[in-house]
C-alpha cells in the first residue's frame, strides 16, 4: 500500500511537468502582451517596453521557462504582474470561496442524489422512478447560469431570504458564510444531483439482481437493511468515483456560478488573469488545478480498498 | 394529530429561518457605508505608473491635487492657497493652503509637492510637455513651490489640473521618491478618504475610511474642484462583472451605487423604484476611430479625409449607447461642453456624405487595399463600434478585413508597426474620457511626433508647432485661436476621428444623494440617509 502510494506520488511529478510545459508555451503562444495591459492607453512604446524588461518578458522563452521552473522547484510560483503580490497569496486568498462552494455543493449533491437513485432503483418501472429521470434529465439540460437566476429572482428578489451576490469569509461566522452560499451551491449541485442520481440508479440497479440481495431477503433483512448495507454499498465503487470526479470538475469549473453570484474565488480570479495575460497568475492556478486533479484521482483509488476489500494495492 | 402538529413545528421552523436569513441579508448594511460597484477591480495601486481608469479614480480617493477643473473645465486651486507670477513671467510661485495633512498624520510641504510633480512629470506625456518650460521646480519653504520657467507659459496650472490619466496626484517625498518605472509600494495621500489596507482584496474589495483631519476647501463644491467633504464613514468597492446582477443586488439594497450602467439594462432599475439614474459626467467620453498612418491606405491623407465625410456619429452612438438621452453628437474635437469646444472648420465633415468620400477616394487613387480593422469583442461599451465603421467605409466602396479579437490581443497588437499583412493593423475603435481629450496637449490621439506619437504614429511638424504654441500660449483667447488652427489642419491631416460624444448613466439607490458631476467618479460630498 505504502510503496503503491509512493508510486503514485511520484507519477505526479512528469503529469505537473508535462502540465507545466503545455501552459508554459499556451500562454507565450497566445496573442497578447500582459506590458501593454499593465502601461494602459496613454503608454508610450517605451514605457511598455520597460515594463516588459522589469517584468523578464525582453527574455528568451527558454530563459524565462528555466527561471519560472527553478522558483516553482524551491516553492515560489512567482508575483502576480498585476496585483504586485505573490500568487501563492492571491491563491490562498481565493481558494477558501472556491473551496467553500464546492464543498457545499458536493453535500448538497450526495444528500439529495444518492438517496433519490437508490430510491428510484427500488421503485424502478414507478412514477417514482419516471420522475427522477425526468429531473435527472431536466437537471442535465439547464444550464447552471440559467437556475442561478432563477433561484435569485425566487428567493432573493421575491422573498428576500437570500443575498444576491456576494461572499462572507468564514471567519466572519458560520451563518453569514452559509447564508451567502446556499443558492450558488443549489445552482450548481443540480446538474451533479441529475447525474449522480442516474448513475446511482444504474449502479444499484446492477447490484439488486444480484444472488446475495435475494439472499438477503430471505434471511428476512427488512428492505431499509437491504438496499443501505448490501446493494449500496456493492454499488458504491462507481458511485464514489463519480463523486469524486465531480469534486475536482467543481473545483476547476465553478467560474460560471462565481461570474453570477459575484463570488471572489479562484475561477474569477483565472478569467481575470486571462484578460489581463497575467502569466505567473494563469500558470500557478492551472498548475494547482492539475495537482487537485491528480490528488483526487489517489484518494478515489484508495478509497475503493475501503469500500470493496476485494481491491488491493 | 401528531402528523399535524410535526407539520406545525416544520413550518414554524421554516418561517424562523426564512425571517432569521432575510435579517441577516438586511442587518449587514451599515447606514455610514456606501458601498458601489466600480467599473472594474483596482488591480494596480499607483496611479503614476499606470494610465487605467481604476487606478486614476481610485486615486482620486486617497490623493489630493494642487489644482482641480471645476465641472465648466475652468482649473480651480485645490491644496493651492496662491499662485504669483513675477513681471517676465518667468517665475511662478505657489503656495500651499493652510492644515494639509497626510493620512500618517505628517504635515503636506512644498517638499513633498516638489518630488510627486517631478515623479508624475517624469511619466506623464502633458508633464513632460510643462518640464520643457521649467529650468527649475524647488521648494523655497515649507508652503512655497517655486517655477523658474525659461519662457513664459499658462501651461503649468493647466497641466497640474489635468483630470485624467495620469493625474498629478500629490504623495509624500519619500514615496515620491519613487522612480515611476517602479511601483510604489506605500499608500498614503492626503484626500478625503484613506485606504484600508487590511481589507484590500485585490481586484475583489477596497475599502476606504473617511479621513478626518482632511480639511476641505471653504467654496462650494463644483465638479472636482471645491470643498471635498467626506459624508460617509466608509466607501467599499466591490466590482461586479454581471451588470445586472449588480443591478439586481442594487435593487435589493446590498449596494448603493453602480459607476456605469448600459442603457438598455436601464429599464429594469426604473420599473423596481429603488434607484435613480443619470449621468455622472458633465462631458461623458468620446468614441475615437484610430488610423495607422505608417501603412497603405491609411497612410494618404486624402484617404483618411474620405473617412471624415463617410462616417456620422449618429450611427455609432445608435449602435453602442441606442438611447438618445445618453449621448450626444459632437464634432468638436475637445469636446463639447468645455473651454475649448468650436465647431470650425467641421461643415460638411461626420454626415455621411458617401458622393464626397468616394470622390476623395477616387481622387486618391484608392486600390481596394483591404483595411485590416480590429474588432475587440469582450468589452461591450466597443463591441459595435468597428462592425458601424466597416460597413460605412464598404458603403464608399473600400475593402474591409474585421478581425475580431479579445481587447488584451488588440492592446498587443497596435503596439506593432508592422505591415498589416504582417500581424500589424490599420485601425480600431476605442473610447477616451472627455478629461484626456480636453485640450491640445492631453488628447493624446493628437500628438503627431512620428515615432514618439502613440500607436498609429501620425507625424506632421504644423500640428506639433501649434501644440507647442498652445502650450506657450498665454491666454486663454490665444489658447482658443490656436485650438481653432489645430481644428483646421487636423481636417487636412486627420490623426483620429469622434465617433460621438456618449455619458455612461450611474444608478443610484434613493436614499444616496450628492454624487458628483466630475467627471470622474469621486465620493465626497456623497450621503447616505
Amino acid at each position: 500500500m505504502v510503496s503503491y502510494l509512493l508510486k503514485r506520488l511520484i507519477a505526479t511529478i512528469p503529469v505537473m511537468l508535462v502540465v507545466a510545459v503545455f501552459i508554459f508555451l499556451l500562454l507565450r503562444l497566445t496573442p497578447g502582451d500582459p506590458a501593454a495591459m499593465i502601461a494602459g492607453d496613454y503608454a508610450t512604446e517605451a514605457q511598455i517596453a520597460e515594463i516588459r524588461e522589469n517584468l523578464g518578458l525582453d527574455q528568451s522563452l527558454a530563459s524565462q521557462f528555466v527561471i519560472w521552473i527553478g522558483n516553482i522547484l524551491q516553492g515560489d510560483l512567482g508575483e502576480s504582474y498585476f496585483f504586485k503580490k505573490d500568487v501563492t497569496e492571491l491563491i490562498a486568498a481565493r481558494i477558501e470561496p472556491t473551496l467553500s462552494l464546492s464543498i457545499i455543493t458536493i453535500i448538497f449533491t450526495v444528500a439529495i442524489a444518492v438517496p433519490m437513485g437508490v430510491i428510484s432503483a427500488y421503485k424502478q418501472g414507478t412514477w417514482v422512478d419516471r420522475v427522477v429521470m425526468g429531473f435527472s434529465v431536466v437537471g442535465f439540460s439547464i444550464p447552471v447560469f440559467v437556475i442561478g437566476f432563477g433561484l435569485i429572482y425566487v428567493f432573493s428578489l421575491e422573498l428576500g431570504w437570500f443575498p444576491v451576490q456576494g461572499y462572507q469569509r468564514l471567519a466572519d461566522g458560520i451563518l453569514p458564510w452559509l447564508h451567502h452560499l446556499i443558492l450558488p451551491a443549489l445552482a450548481l449541485s443540480v446538474i451533479f444531483v441529475a447525474f449522480i442520481a442516474r448513475m446511482t440508479r444504474t449502479s444499484v440497479l446492477e447490484v439488486l439482481g444480484e444472488d446475495y440481495i435475494r439472499t438477503a431477503r430471505a434471511k428476512g433483512q427488512t428492505e431499509n437493511k437491504v438496499l443501505v448495507r448490501h446493494a449500496l454499498r456493492n454499488a458504491a465503487v462507481p458511485i464514489v468515483t463519480v463523486i469524486g470526479f465531480a469534486f475536482a470538475i467543481l473545483i476547476g469549473g465553478v467560474v460560471v456560478t462565481e461570474s453570477v453570484f459575484n463570488i471572489p474565488g479562484l475561477g474569477l480570479l483565472t478569467v481575470d488573469a486571462v484578460l489581463n495575460r497575467d502569466f505567473p497568475t494563469i500558470q500557478a492556478v492551472v498548475l494547482l488545478f492539475s495537482f487537485i486533479y491528480v490528488l483526487i484521482n489517489l484518494v478515489i483509488d484508495l478509497s475503493y480498498t475501503i469500500l470493496d476489500p476485494r481491491i488491493r494495492y | 394529530m401528531f402528523k399535524t402538529k410535526r407539520r406545525g413545528l416544520v413550518a414554524g421552523a421554516v418561517t424562523a429561518m426564512a425571517i432569521a436569513l432575510s435579517s441577516l441579508s438586511t442587518s449587514a448594511i451599515a447606514e455610514s457605508v456606501l458601498r458601489v460597484v466600480p467599473h472594474s477591480g483596482l488591480k494596480i495601486l499607483d496611479p503614476i505608473w499606470t494610465t487605467a481608469y481604476i487606478s486614476r479614480n481610485h486615486g482620486y480617493m486617497i490623493y489630493d491635487t494642487l489644482f482641480s477643473l471645476d465641472t465648466s473645465g475652468n482649473v480651480q486651486p485645490q491644496m493651492v492657497d496662491s499662485v504669483t507670477r513675477s513681471d517676465d513671467g518667468k517665475t511662478v510661485t505657489i503656495s500651499l493652503r493652510d492644515g494639509l495633512k497626510w493620512h500618517d498624520g505628517a504635515m503636506v510641504t512644498a517638499e513633498d509637492t516638489v518630488a510627486s510633480i517631478n515623479r508624475w512629470a517624469s511619466k506623464d506625456a502633458m508633464g513632460q510637455k510643462m518640464m520643457t518650460f521649467v529650468d527649475s521646480l524647488e521648494a523655497a519653504d515649507d508652503k512655497t513651490m517655486v517655477f523658474k520657467l525659461n519662457t513664459p507659459t499658462g501651461l503649468i496650472e493647466l497641466a497640474l489640473a489635468k483630470p485624467s490619466s495620469n493625474v498629478p496626484f500629490m504623495m509624500p517625498a519619500r514615496i515620491a521618491a519613487t522612480p515611476s518605472s517602479e511601483q510604489i509600494s506605500e499608500y498614503i495621500g492626503s484626500g478625503p478618504f484613506m485606504m484600508n489596507m487590511d481589507e484590500w482584496e485585490p481586484g475583489v474589495k477596497v475599502v476606504y475610511e473617511k479621513f478626518d483631519d482632511y480639511v476641505p476647501r471653504s467654496e462650494p463644491t463644483d465638479g472636482l474642484a471645491g470643498a471635498k467633504v467626506a459624508k460617509v464613514d466608509r466607501v467599499i468597492w466591490t466590482p461586479n462583472r454581471d451588470i445586472q446582477q449588480a443591478i439586481n443586488a442594487l435593487n435589493a439594497g446590498e449596494i448603493d451605487l453602480i459607476e456605469s450602467v448600459p442603457p438598455d439594462l436601464l429599464p429594469l432599475i426604473e420599473e423596481a423604484g429603488e434607484a435613480y439614474t443619470g449621468r455622472h459626467s458633465p462631458s461623458g467620453l468620446q468614441y475615437t476611430f484610430r488610423f495607422n498612418v505608417l501603412h497603405p491606405p491609411f497612410d494618404n491623407p486624402k484617404i483618411r479625409q474620405a473617412l471624415l465625410y463617410a462616417f456620422n456619429q449618429e450611427d455609432f452612438l445608435e449602435a453602442t449607447m441606442g438611447n438618445p438621452d445618453y449621448y450626444e453628437v459632437c464634432k468638436a474635437m475637445f469636446v463639447c461642453g468645455l473651454p475649448f469646444e468650436t465647431d470650425a472648420h467641421m461643415d460638411g465633415l461626420l454626415e455621411s456624405n458617401f458622393a464626397k468620400a468616394k470622390e476623395l477616394l477616387a481622387e486618391a487613387g484608392y486600390d481596394g487595399t483591404p483595411v485590416v480593422l480590429m474588432h475587440s469583442t469582450n468589452l461591450p461599451v466597443l463591441t459595435n463600434l468597428a462592425p458601424v465603421a466597416k460597413e460605412l467605409m464598404e458603403a464608399i466602396g473600400m475593402t474591409v478585413d474585421m478581425q475580431s479579437m479579445d481587447w488584451s490581443t488588440l492592446v498587443a497588437r497596435r503596439a506593432k508597426k508592422d505591415a498589416p499583412a504582417d500581424g500589424g493593423w490599420n485601425a480600431f475603435a476605442t473610447a477616451w474620457d472627455a478629461g484626456d481629450l480636453f485640450n491640445p496637449l492631453a488628447m493624446a490621439f493628437l500628438n503627431s511626433s512620428c515615432d514618439n506619437a502613440l500607436f498609429g504614429w501620425p507625424c506632421d511638424e504644423e500640428i506639433e508647432k501649434l501644440r507647442d504654441d498652445f502650450a506657450r500660449a498665454g491666454s486663454f483667447d490665444e489658447q482658443k485661436a490656436i485650438v481653432e488652427a489645430i481644428q483646421a489642419r487636423w481636417v487636412e491631416y486627420p490623426t483620429h476621428i469622434h465617433l460621438g460624444q456618449f455619458f455612461t448613466p450611474a444608478a443610484i439607490r434613493n436614499n444616496v444623494q450628492g454624487y458628483l458631476m466630475g467627471g470622474v467618479p469621486v465620493f465626497w460630498n456623497v450621503e447616505k440617509n
